[in-house]
């Protein structure tokens, strides 16, 4: 795709993701929009995968840690024909593959269940060093919240990464600044994030997280790199609705009428003007 | 002839190593004393040590096992089952991912470390998750066939590992199956159950209490989930009276689920032996189990119990 179709595709998304939760009448929206353009970028510019072989032995991995953001992987899912569109609308209803959470058992294409935060960095150290066992060429992709950074386990992933200078792994942070209860100053503050992942021995490569070319670039250059990289991209929770960004009451408030249709007539306008 | 449980293990996973080629052992910093340093040295390229970090460790497993490999996480007991706890359930047993979770150490076979370092809780976190096995074997024989078992089962399974000496108490022909109790000795007034180290003791006490006339029937319960639901039927149905043995919590361990199974099925009282709900402590390894409420004399004590109780 095209930037221009890329940035397309993320709004879109958005949109599909407001109707879902909207629907659903619970779901995480903000967390969801923060990581839009990295997902898309991902899945269309990356991620090695064949929707009618969702368990091809040598695709790339993709590792949502963020697992609430699960709105996001599913409307990407979808769109990659992994399954009908028309499934979007069941999401966190009885009986649907869409679980509230990603679950890897239910829903084709999803790699590892994932909701617990702080899991899933880990993860993808185990699946990129079953890479390198088995000397396969194919990549894992993590991504992880900046809140869930809060959990010391991440930090474990951190230094193995480092200690097994995991060059076929990919972490991106997408740091929006807000968890749950507050924004990250608030609840637990990550000072120099940066500085941390480079004491723990890992380069870091920086970029905006909305901006899907110097997503792509970025994203590129991780995986050219000889050494592990972990990718902070600065994000804005609840990006593209402007009454939800930044705003950690838009974790995960159920969409009542009046804010679905002003949220829709923003998003629409913005995506007419790409 | 007699053997550490964790040098079994080690030696298991060695061998084991040539022929499963995804066979993959992961370790935290532990390794000396679970023995699976063994496997390390043979398999350099194939044995990962995660350091003090029991819960990436796991996790990192699971990734492992969704990309085909066969991960085995050894520890202690208590690190597996409970720092680890939340992968274990949300990553390996929901996803019901080819982990298998060696917990060593168990019970109070750390009998110096003290309860910091025991574990009678790991049957109890294991059992309430749904898809994991449980194994505890007891001897040299069952303790090896359960690894080569738990190898070729599909899915998670969490084996319960002894720092102690085991001695061989069964031929290794033995028909060693996963979910399937062994009739050590055949008796009809009362019958014990046991799993894992205690088994020695309820051995001495069917030979004691054959001096004073009771016939027990002994059976070694290798799985502890699923349980043996036949072979416990029948015991009940033959016997009449059930006495347990385990070196865990009396709650959520092998004898919760035998008086959990039994009635709903063959109602008869169960008399459990085990850790009686408090912390071990350190000393020297049998004064401490008897000090728990763990030796021959408290199966024998239970055992007459049981049978009033008919």
């Amino acid at each position: 795709m095209t930037t221009k179709e890329l940035q397309k595709t993320a709004q879109e998304l958005r949109l599909t993701v407001l109707e879902m939760n909207h629907k659903a009448g619970s779901g995480h929206t903000g967390g969801s929009y923060s990581c839009a353009e990295i997902t898309t970028v991902l899945y269309e510019q990356f991620m090695n995968i064949d929707s009618s072989n969702p368990k091809l032995e040598t695709r790339d991995r993709f590792v949502l840690s963020k697992g609430h953001a699960a709105p996001t992987l599913y409307v990407t899912l979808a769109r990659k024909g992994f399954f009908d569109k028309e499934i979007l609308g069941t999401l966190r209803q009885t009986g649907s593959i869409l679980q509230g959470h990603p679950c890897m058992s239910k829903c084709p294409g999803v790699d590892m269940s994932m909701g617990s935060l702080g899991l899933g960095a880990s993860v993808g150290v185990g699946m990129a060093l079953s890479a390198r066992v088995k000397n396969e060429k194919w990549r894992t992709y993590v991504i992880c919240g900046d809140g869930e950074l809060d959990e010391g386990q991440n930090w474990e992933a951190f230094a193995s990464i480092a200690k097994w200078n995991l060059s076929n792994l990919t972490v991106i942070i997408d740091k929006n600044n807000v968890q749950l209860d507050g924004t990250k100053e608030e609840i637990m503050p990550m000072n120099d994030l940066k500085g941390k992942l480079n004491a723990f021995g890992l380069k870091t490569m920086e970029c905006n997280g909305h901006d899907c070319e110097e997503l792509e670039s970025t994203i590129k250059a991780a995986n050219e790199d000889n050494d592990a990289v972990v990718i902070i991209a600065h994000t804005v929770k609840g990006k593209g609705v402007s009454f939800m960004e930044g705003q950690a009451a838009w974790h995960g408030k159920p969409i009542n009428a009046e804010d679905f249709a002003n949220a829709e007539a923003e998003l629409t306008a913005t995506l007419n003007n790409l | 002839m007699s053997k550490p449980q964790r040098l079994i293990f080690g030696e298991t996973l060695v061998e084991l190593g040539s022929s499963v080629e995804n066979l993959i052992v992961c370790d935290a910093d532990v390794s000396g004393s679970t023995q699976t340093k063994l496997f390390g040295t043979k398999y350099p390229e194939r044995f990962f040590n995660f350091g003090i970090a029991e819960g990436n460790m796991v996790s990192a497993a699971a990734g492992m096992a969704s990309t085909g490999m066969i991960p085995v996480v050894s520890t202690f007991a208590l690190f597996l089952a409970l720092r680890a706890g939340d992968p274990v359930r949300s990553l390996v047993a929901y996803n019901k991912l080819n982990v298998k979770i060696a917990g060593g150490y168990a019970g109070l076979s750390d009998f110096a470390d003290g309860a910091s370092h025991q574990t009678i809780e790991d049957m109890g976190v294991m059992q309430a998750i749904p898809n994991i096995l449980v194994l505890c074997p007891s001897d040299i024989t069952t303790t090896k066939k359960a690894v080569e078992e738990m190898i070729k089962y599909e899915g998670p399974v969490y084996l319960r590992l002894s720092r102690e000496a085991i001695t061989q108490e069964y031929d290794e022909n033995i028909n060693f199956e996963i979910g399937k109790g062994i009739t050590v000795n055949d008796g009809s007034d009362v019958t014990i159950i046991g799993c894992g180290i205690p088994m020695r003791f309820a051995r001495c006490a069917v030979e004691q209490l054959k001096t004073e006339g009771i016939n027990a029937r002994l059976i070694d319960m290798p799985t502890v989930k699923p349980l043996d639901s036949k072979i416990i039927a029948n015991a009940a149905t033959e016997t009449g009276a059930i006495v347990t043995v385990e070196e865990h919590n009396i709650f959520g361990g092998l004898g919760s689920s035998v008086a959990s199974l039994i009635s709903e099925t063959n109602p008869i009282p169960v008399v459990k032996v085990g850790v009686s709900d408090k912390y071990g402590e350190s000393g020297k390894y049998e004064e401490i189990l008897a000090r728990a409420g763990i030796s021959t004399e408290e199966i024998i004590k239970a055992v007459k119990k049981a049978i009033s109780l008919k």
